[in-house]
């Protein structure tokens, strides 16, 4: 399949222009499309999840601006337009202005390796998965300056914590991405999404997804996602009960806005990412027929993915700092080197790939067997212990006397 | 191939535009009457006590040193996952023991109390 720059740059050049030129201005366009999409895209998301979430707690939503409340995002960004810039004077005022610019600039630059469909994607970067993770430590660095920079003790205390808990699932996630990686062999994200087709009697139905074959891994990489894009279980550094608003207190106007969007469009990306990896990318029936169709399918399934992450911020109550950091640390970092060694071994099997895969699948099944194992034991500790807490009646005739101590 | 870095190059450029732009778009748009309390570090509407940038737990300093080791690890891992489906027998063992010294680390870090979180 082409590339969106070969076919602009023929056009131009059909149009009398010299080579270089034509190339110079369908990068341009290319490059302008792609800023102006982002943005673009995360007046949508609000919109998306404010409905999600309104409908969960059994509201309507924005429905007063526009058709459906669409354009209520619009009107709040100009609402944030007119608002004052304050920022402190006790702020360190170079890091303090350059964080929202850099948290932006971070989630702008993950579009350039988006495979929307085949030929359509900014840049086929051979990199382009580690592109991904050095842009997603963007937002780490900026989440920090904010929080640093603010000289605010609130701020401070947020900042603190998002170095905590996203450098903890950085480890699993980025893991988790070698999976994919390792089974392709690419890190180009077209090649990772051309992998994943699946073709019976000669027709491509694209459910090749990895995630077929890695479960556990793709789970994983969810799990650490949703911690990665600062959403509700992993919500802490945003805890409004502890930390009124999290590192970026002290900001407002349209750096608070900068702040919002590239939250919102992070968690997208996430969830693109996780479908570019794992669920497929642009496959569908008859994309290799009409591959203009894959943008629908690609969009469509980071929405769906989209739509559950908001699902899970509707309905899941906030995890504590210990049992996050213990997660990572003690459950998913040696699940996935553990699955990823398993990985290793079974593509080395002198045996045909399917029963290769076929291991790979097994051994992602045994891991995902191992922790509900290991889930049913603490939430059976739980349960012991809540009954404790609210229930004394049930625990009468069931105490026993302190035994003697001896002394 | 050099030509998909000059896409990049372009695309950050337009990347730093959009925020600076609607940043100083906000700065002028909005009203600007600084006033030294409205200035002043929000913390609940209590008056600051003491220097913001004090000492921090060391936990995090330990959680910093943990990640350091595996990220570096991941950025090894990265390229023998290109090359694995040509690696030999030796090369497959090596990155298995490295992989394998890492867990074992991790769980030494786990022995030690490193990941304890009070």
């Amino acid at each position: 399949m082409q590339h969106w720059s070969t076919t602009l740059t023929n056009f131009f050049t059909g149009l009398g222009l010299p080579e270089a030129a034509a190339l110079a201005i369908a990068f341009i366009i290319g490059a302008t499309a792609l800023a102006i999409f982002a943005p673009t895209l995360a007046l949508g998301l609000i919109w998306i999840t404010r409905k999600i979430v309104s409908r969960i707690q059994d509201r309507i939503g924005p429905n007063r601006v526009g058709p459906f409340g669409l354009l209520q995002t619009v009107a709040d960004a100009a609402k944030l337009l007119s608002k004052e810039d304050i920022s402190p004077t006790e702020a360190d005022r170079v890091a303090y202005n350059l964080a929202p610019i850099i948290s932006v600039f971070g989630v702008i630059m993950s579009t350039t390796v988006i495979a929307f469909a085949p030929g359509i994607i900014g840049a086929d970067l051979h990199v382009g998965v580690l592109f991904l993770v050095a842009l997603g430590s963007l937002g780490i660095l900026s989440a920090l300056m904010a929080g640093w920079s603010s000289n605010n003790k609130y701020a401070l205390l947020a900042g603190f914590r998002v170095i905590a808990q996203l450098l903890s699932y950085e480890i699993p996630m980025v893991l988790a991405m070698l999976g994919p990686v390792l089974l392709v062999g690419s890190m180009r994200l077209q090649a990772l999404s051309e992998f994943q087709s699946l073709e019976i009697a000669g027709f491509n139905i694209g459910l090749g997804w990895t995630a077929f074959v890695m479960p556990a891994v793709f789970l994983i990489y969810f799990i650490s996602a949703l911690a990665e894009g600062e959403q509700t279980p992993f919500d802490l550094l945003e805890a409004e009960s502890e930390l009124i608003a999290g590192f970026h207190i002290e900001y407002s106007g349209m750096k608070f806005a900068m702040f919002f969007l590239a939250q919102f469009l992070n968690s997208f990306f996430l969830g693109a990412i996780a479908v570019m990896l794992f669920l497929g990318g642009w496959q569908g029936p008859f994309v290799d027929q009409l591959p203009i169709l894959g943008v629908v399918y690609f969009l469509g399934k980071s929405m769906l993915v989209y739509a559950v992450i908001q699902w899970i911020k509707g309905t899941y109550p906030r995890v504590r700092i210990d049992q996050m950091m213990a997660f990572a640390w003690k459950v998913l970092v040696p699940m996935v080197l553990g699955l990823i060694l398993w990985q290793m071994m079974a593509l080395k099997l002198p045996a045909p790939t399917w029963v290769q895969y076929a291991a790979i699948l097994i051994g992602n099944l045994g891991a995902i067997a191992w922790i509900v194992v290991i889930l049913n034991r603490h939430f059976l500790n739980e349960e012991v212990r809540t009954k404790r807490a609210f229930e004394p009646a049930s625990l009468i005739g069931t105490m026993q006397p302190a035994p003697p101590s001896g002394d | 191939m050099l030509q998909n870095y000059t896409f990049v190059l372009i695309l950050s450029g337009l990347a730093l535009l959009v925020p600076v732009a609607a940043i100083l778009l906000g700065h002028f748009l909005g009203p600007r009457r600084p006033n030294p309390i409205k200035n002043q570090t929000y913390e609940s509407g209590v008056e600051t006590v003491g220097d913001t940038w004090v000492q921090f737990r060391a936990q995090y300093y330990l959680i910093g040193l943990i990640f350091l080791i595996f990220d570096v690890e991941v950025i090894f891992l990265f390229p023998i996952a290109l090359a694995y489906q040509r690696l030999s027998l030796f090369g497959v063992v090596a990155t298995i023991t490295f992989v394998v010294i890492l867990l074992l680390g991790l769980l030494l870090e786990w022995r030690k109390g490193a990941l304890e979180w009070e």
